[in-house]
């Protein structure tokens, strides 16, 4: 216990992990004031307002059709016939419906449409701040020699590994909750001022919990992954590497490669689409070189991937890459 | 007196791509309760990698350790609390002051608070403990170091170098904080190159090369088994010398022929000082030479400067007898 405690301490005392954390605050601060900014609610006067400039549009398209087709009549028999089409009592005249009043309202929080992608965005602030303090705090343990140091007070490798390891997720778990709970106040306050709160059913609160709970896991799982590899290079730059690797040359290199080589649903390959797929609980891929005939036209061939689905890859690479690092430390030489 | 440490045939052999190192091959060595034990040996000889094994950071592929009555490192874990130890010059986080870092290292420890400031009094640094280890020198450093080791009131204390980095004042400060810990009942086993110092604050030596062990015992012991017991002979006139020096020799005495004195072994200086003045040569100086350990050890490790020759990391006494110290095939 006096080992998880100093550790926690010496994770929150480290500077990086202040300054990195102050950076995703100020990142989420400047998410939330801009939402807020952008964002009105809507009303009478609201909606009375962009009836008006529906219609105003409206009558200001009726105008430049009726020019448009006094035009191609004058133009018939002229050389710039040609502007214009042969029939000019065929050519398009706006309609009342065509300017639908609701496009003119101005843009307002619906929340229980609109938060699901706010919490994405917590979710991954959080995991990338979890990955790269995850990385730098046992990547520069190793890199100073503060590991060694310890492990000469504490003989017990894979239990001091796992301690830090613990310590970290800990502290990103508090972090995490704190962060999500405020995210939803101050969501909740933008949707209430600056939107609608409609459709919020204690169902959908809990759809809502669940939602941050994957993201939570999301968080978790970026956290170790960070560890685990800066753990097995020993030194922080693994992790960064390993990290810019898979996004250069495994997402934007296989999406390329596969692409050219026809392959169906490509994004199914990549990152983003499982994460999307756990954080959304399903994304569904779809190919459009297939086409299935239906009494609607030509279908394309689709592919669900599901939460559970992108859970238990999360899962197997966070097992993977943890029982890497300890075995790691548990059979390495420490020099 | 009973032994706190034991090492016996310890051997760690190292593979890569350039071939085989045995950076320890059969290295043995003891240390006695309450002693300061100096350890020491060329760049490469084996002693870092020795006190890494002790202390369980490398896995030996051979031999048999002992740390405070106890086999390790299989029982490592119950005897680590009473071993404090720094391997190399540690480096601590620039950020933190050195009450946080040691504060830190007593929390993860199970160490009473208290004892930080206790060991910080005690290596000089209790007016600076709240500054950023970032503003430390060097000296400073290896003080802090020295401290994090000390936090545990170890029964053994393992220091790799201590004086690195320290300066006069410093090296004459740790000096006595050794004699100190000794005289508390603390046994100290030092590792340094400054064999001036060894000499001064140990009791005993290993001296290591080539991952074996070249000698060992009291420090008198080492320095009387490896002296020459020759006598320095220095007559007035220089020009004499080679003339003085074929008369010893027609004595039976063995004469090496200095710059502006003789080094004369295998006669007594009385029989020399009677056969000179005999023949009506005086000497103006006549000292037997005494050994220091700085010569032993260059003599025993085989790392004596020669001139016009560049030596290499693991050129040693003991590789080029036939050892297989360094990279081969």
């Amino acid at each position: 216990m006096s080992l998880f405690r100093a550790e926690t301490r010496r994770l929150t005392k480290r500077r990086f992990t202040k300054f990195f954390l102050l950076g995703v605050l100020l990142i989420l601060a400047a998410v939330a004031v801009g939402m807020g900014a952008t964002n009105q609610k809507r009303g009478p006067e609201t909606a009375a307002a962009a009836q008006a400039e529906a219609r105003q549009e409206f009558e200001a398209a009726v105008e430049r059709s009726k020019a448009d087709k006094q035009a191609c009549e004058a133009a018939q028999g002229t050389p710039d016939a040609g502007n214009w089409p042969s029939n000019c009592a065929d050519m398009y005249e706006p309609q009342q419906a065509d300017f639908d009043p609701q496009w003119y309202e101005p843009a307002t929080f619906q929340f229980e449409e609109s938060f699901p992608a706010m919490v994405v965005v917590l979710a991954s602030l959080l995991a990338a701040a979890a990955f790269v303090i995850g990385a730098s705090y046992v990547g520069a343990e190793w890199n100073s020699g503060g590991m060694m140091n310890l492990l000469l007070w504490r003989p017990k490798r894979v239990q001091v590994l796992g301690t830090k390891l613990l310590a970290l997720l800990s502290v990103f778990t508090v972090l995490t909750v704190v962060l999500s709970a405020l995210w939803t106040g101050v969501f909740a306050l933008i949707g209430e001022f600056r939107g609608s709160m409609e459709g919020m059913t204690a169902g959908a609160w809990q759809s809502v919990a669940l939602t941050e709970l994957r993201g939570l896991v999301i968080v978790l799982v970026a956290g170790a992954v960070g560890f685990g590899l800066a753990s097995i290079g020993r030194h922080t730059a693994v992790a960064m590497g390993a990290a810019i690797g898979v996004i250069a040359v495994l997402q934007v290199g296989l999406a390329t490669v596969l692409s050219l080589a026809g392959t169906k649903f490509v994004d199914a390959y990549l990152a983003p689409a499982w994460l999307s797929a756990w954080m959304l609980k399903e994304v569904k891929l779809e190919d459009w070189n297939a086409c299935n005939f239906s009494p609607t036209g030509c279908e394309p061939d689709t592919l669900t991937l599901t939460w559970p689905m992108a859970g238990g890859l999360l899962g197997g690479i966070l097992v993977l890459i943890v029982a890497l690092a300890l075995w790691s430390i548990r059979s390495r030489d420490i020099t | 007196m009973s032994a706190v440490l034991e090492i016996a045939g310890l051997r760690k052999t190292y593979k890569s791509r350039k071939g085989v190192r045995r950076a320890l091959d059969g290295f043995d060595m003891v240390v006695e309760a309450g002693q300061v034990h100096g350890f020491l040996g060329p760049n490469g000889s084996g002693k870092t990698t020795t006190l890494r094994t002790l202390l369980g950071l490398i896995r030996p592929d051979g031999g048999r350790m002992v740390l405070l009555g106890r086999e390790v490192p299989a029982a490592l874990p119950e005897v680590a609390g009473s071993v404090g130890a720094i391997v190399e010059s540690p480096q601590f986080f620039g950020n933190f002051s050195a009450q946080d870092t040691l504060a830190l290292l007593a929390d993860a420890g199970g160490v009473d608070k208290r004892r930080v400031t206790e060991v910080l009094e005690l290596v000089g640094l209790r007016d600076r403990a709240k500054d950023r280890v970032k503003s430390y020198s060097l000296g400073m450093k290896q003080r802090l170091a020295v401290a994090s080791a000390l936090l545990k009131n170890p029964r053994l204390l393992i220091l790799d170098e201590p004086a690195n980095g320290l300066d006069p004042g410093g090296i004459r400060e740790m000096r006595s904080l050794m004699r100190n810990l000794a005289e508390s009942g603390m046994t100290v086993l030092l590792s340094s190159h400054i064999l001036g110092e060894i000499q001064l604050i140990c009791d005993s030596v290993t001296i290591i090369a080539a991952g074996r062990r070249v000698t060992a015992g009291s420090v008198a012991e080492v320095l009387a088994a490896n002296a020459s017991a020759s006598v320095r002979v220095r007559l007035d006139t220089v020009t004499d010398l080679p003339a003085v020096a074929n008369l010893l020799r027609e004595l039976g005495a063995q004469v090496s022929l200095e710059n502006d004195h003789l080094l004369v072994s295998g006669a007594q200086p009385s029989a020399i000082n009677r056969e000179l003045a005999t023949r009506g040569v005086f000497v103006s100086e006549l000292a037997p030479v005494t050994a220091d350990l700085e010569s032993v050890f260059l003599e025993l490790t085989g790392t004596a400067p020669v001139e016009g020759e560049h030596r290499q990391v693991d050129q040693t006494v003991a590789s080029a007898a036939g050892s297989t110290n360094g990279w081969g095939r």
